[in-house]
């Protein structure tokens, strides 16, 4: 997919600014793809809302709403996009999504004395369920789909077996994270933010993120070059499910309560999915990064925030939504000589 | 490893047992130790009319199960199945308007969707290049919002009893034990009919060659989108069935054939039938449906509350699974 000549500085200096010349210099700073499309939604969006709307759109507190909302998904489908590139996948944090904020909400009983205890208790849950997911996958060789699925099943039996609803409730400070303000951008934003650049620097400044590529590439290949490619795959899926927690977070703290059903309902887990795939990472693994996941998420953002604004019909945005969702990646997919399965 | 002392015969006779046994899909051991489970705890499922109601209440998944399966072997997956079992059932309730009149030609009309949705799935997958799993869960959403769409949000209506036959009438009388499900003669001539399509005839052959190495097939001169279409047109019809089906046993519910897509799945995978493509048995499948569905029964008869009922369906799904990769592993 990249260019394989790298121009000379010197001549890309020298030249005309002319429409290759652009494109050449975007495909050489590594900016995926789904970019394009993420303007041509944007745009599509303020078009439309300028026409049928109350051309609202581009106003500032629509655009921090429009970010704000994709916090949520934006997060685990960070830690999504690590099992997906190597070629693993995790349809159970929907349900640590709940996990986290039932058993947060719950072990917080509004006192924020019991933050601290709280978020360290979902934490080890996560890093306990991901370390679950990764070795069932690598060790028990239990295709991926089934053995979140199957984990995913655990949770929701436990978790609806243990609670029927809204149980405690976060302490007014806890909720900073999902309202707070830093200046003028709320703090959910930085955190997005926080939690992207972090995961771009260890996928492409770390042995790990090289060896993840790697394994997602070519499980074989990698084994037989030496590296231990169960741990690789075991730390991937625990970093998806700390991803989990972190968006279970952020869900209370807006919720200020939690209950069984928020992480499903949300449908974090195909969503995180669809974001990925989006975002242009691949579903065989070893091609993408967190860069486009984040595209592929502002893209639903924009989208939700669009038929908001046109007032269209709850319902009629889910069948939008998903034509959309095949469309995107159509457009990408459908050059490919390789053969989907 | 051998005793010294085995005689040729004894050995090969031993060897044959022991062969047959390994042949045999675990699916169906499972099954059975399952209905004895069941039998113990409550002997009347295991007399002919008790049995035949846990199949009526199995056949939904059973008849999904069995067009999931031709869309897995070819290395797919299609997740839209439970939208289109939920869209049927709204759809029959809105269509029909409580005129047992219409029922015969909405059901046609009900299978000219399903046609047309699983259509568009192999098409999506085919010529657009895009993951089934992107594809059908793009559809999935798309679906799910058409139902609702289509009801306002809350269905209306009921359905007519002509159309309610299927999914809980009874076939009276009927020779030796009195009655006999209709929604179990669905379930037979489906299963027949799907295990005679990917036994008998060469669109089983080809689809598993699809599933196993795409690039071969087509060097083999297999038309491999077009059999991809096939698989999904089959898989999105047996969903219309399904829906009809529960429809009839369950009434007008706008989620009715939620989750339904992941048990699917999960059946077909227990009945052996590999992720990604190339293996897979048709009634080792359809067990593998009635495996499932026994088990829920067996875990309700124990008494456990339905949350539990899914951790422990978790657990056995993993279990059989990790199971199934042990067993290839140590017999290559």
């Amino acid at each position: 997919m990249e260019p394989k000549g790298q121009p000379q500085a010197k001549d890309t200096f020298m030249s005309a600014i002319t429409w290759t010349n652009v494109r050449s210099r975007v495909r050489e700073s590594k900016i995926p793809p789904v970019y394009g499309i993420l303007i041509v939604v944007f745009v599509a969006a303020v078009v439309l809302d300028a026409i049928f709307g109350r051309g609202q759109i581009t106003s500032g507190t629509i655009l921090t709403n429009m970010v704000v909302r994709s916090v949520a998904l934006g997060i685990v489908a960070m830690g999504q996009t690590f099992v997906m590139l190597g070629a693993s996948i995790d349809l159970s944090v929907a349900y640590l999504i709940s996990v986290t904020a039932v058993m947060a909400s719950y072990l917080m009983q509004g006192d924020p004395a019991r933050v601290p205890l709280a978020v360290t208790a979902v934490f080890a849950i996560g890093g306990v369920v991901g370390l679950i997911n990764g070795l069932i996958v690598s060790k028990l060789k239990v295709n991926p789909f089934i053995a979140t699925l199957g984990v995913g099943l655990v949770l929701k039996g436990i978790l609806n077996a243990s609670f029927e609803t809204f149980v405690g409730a976060v302490p007014r400070s806890f909720q900073t994270l999902g309202y707070g303000t830093l200046g003028p951008i709320p703090i959910s934003i930085l955190v997005l933010l926080a939690v992207t650049i972090v995961s771009a620097l260890v996928l492409s400044r770390t042995r790990f993120g090289s060896h993840l590529y790697a394994v997602g590439g070519s499980e074989i290949t990698s084994r037989l070059s030496g590296l231990r490619t169960d741990r690789v795959l075991i730390l991937a899926h625990v970093v998806c499910s700390l991803t989990a927690v972190l968006t279970g977070l952020f869900v209370v703290s807006r919720l200020r309560s939690g209950a069984p059903w928020v992480g499903t309902d949300g449908l974090y887990d195909l969503e995180s999915i669809a974001a990925v795939v989006v975002g242009g990472t691949a579903l065989s693994g070893g091609k993408g990064g967190v860069v486009g996941t984040l595209a592929g998420v502002l893209i639903f953002g924009v989208l939700d925030t669009m038929f908001n604004q046109l007032g269209v019909d709850t319902f009629l945005k889910q069948v939008l939504r998903g034509a959309i969702i095949i469309l995107a990646v159509a457009s990408y997919t459908i050059r490919s000589r390789e053969k989907a399965a | 490893m051998a005793h010294i002392s085995t005689t040729a015969q004894e050995r090969s006779l031993w060897d044959r047992l022991v062969n047959g046994l390994r042949n045999i899909a675990p699916i169906y051991v499972v099954l059975i130790l399952l209905l004895i489970g069941i039998g113990t705890q409550n002997p009347t499922f295991l007399e002919p009319a008790g049995f035949l109601n846990l199949l009526r209440r199995a056949a939904p998944l059973m008849v999904l199960t069995a067009g999931q399966l031709f869309v897995i072997v070819t290395g797919g997956f299609d997740l839209s199945v439970g939208s289109m079992m939920s869209l049927t059932v709204i759809g029959a309730s809105l269509l029909i308007n409580n005129d047992p009149a219409n029922t015969w030609w909405v059901i046609l009309v009900l299978f000219g969707i399903g046609i047309f949705v699983g259509l568009l799935n192999g098409l999506i997958v085919s010529y657009l290049n895009v993951p089934s799993l992107i594809a059908t869960l793009g559809m999935l959403l798309a679906l799910r919002g058409a139902g609702l769409y289509w009801t306002g949000g809350a269905p209306r209506g009921y359905l007519t009893d002509n159309f309610r036959m299927f999914g809980r009438g009874w076939l009276e009388p009927f020779p030796m034990i009195e009655r006999f499900p209709y929604a179990v003669l669905v379930l037979i001539v489906v299963s027949a009919a799907a295990i005679y399509l990917f036994n008998q005839t060469n669109l089983g052959k080809q689809l598993l060659a699809i599933g196993d190495n795409p690039r071969a097939s087509r060097l083999a001169g297999i038309r491999v989108e077009k059999m991809r279409i096939v698989a999904f047109v089959l898989s999105a019809v047996t969903a219309v069935i399904a829906g009809i089906l529960q429809g009839g046993f369950g009434g007008v519910n706008p989620d009715a054939g939620e989750g339904y897509e992941l048990q699917a799945i999960s059946a077909a995978v227990l009945g052996g039938a590999v992720l990604l493509g190339g293996r897979g048995s048709m009634p080792a499948a359809i067990a593998g449906a009635l495996a499932l569905e026994a088990l829920f029964t067996l875990l309700n008869l124990l008494g456990l509350p339905k949350p539990l009922r899914d951790a422990v369906q978790g657990l056995i799904i993993i279990g059989a699974v990790a199971y199934a990769a042990y067993r290839s592993r140590r017999t290559r």
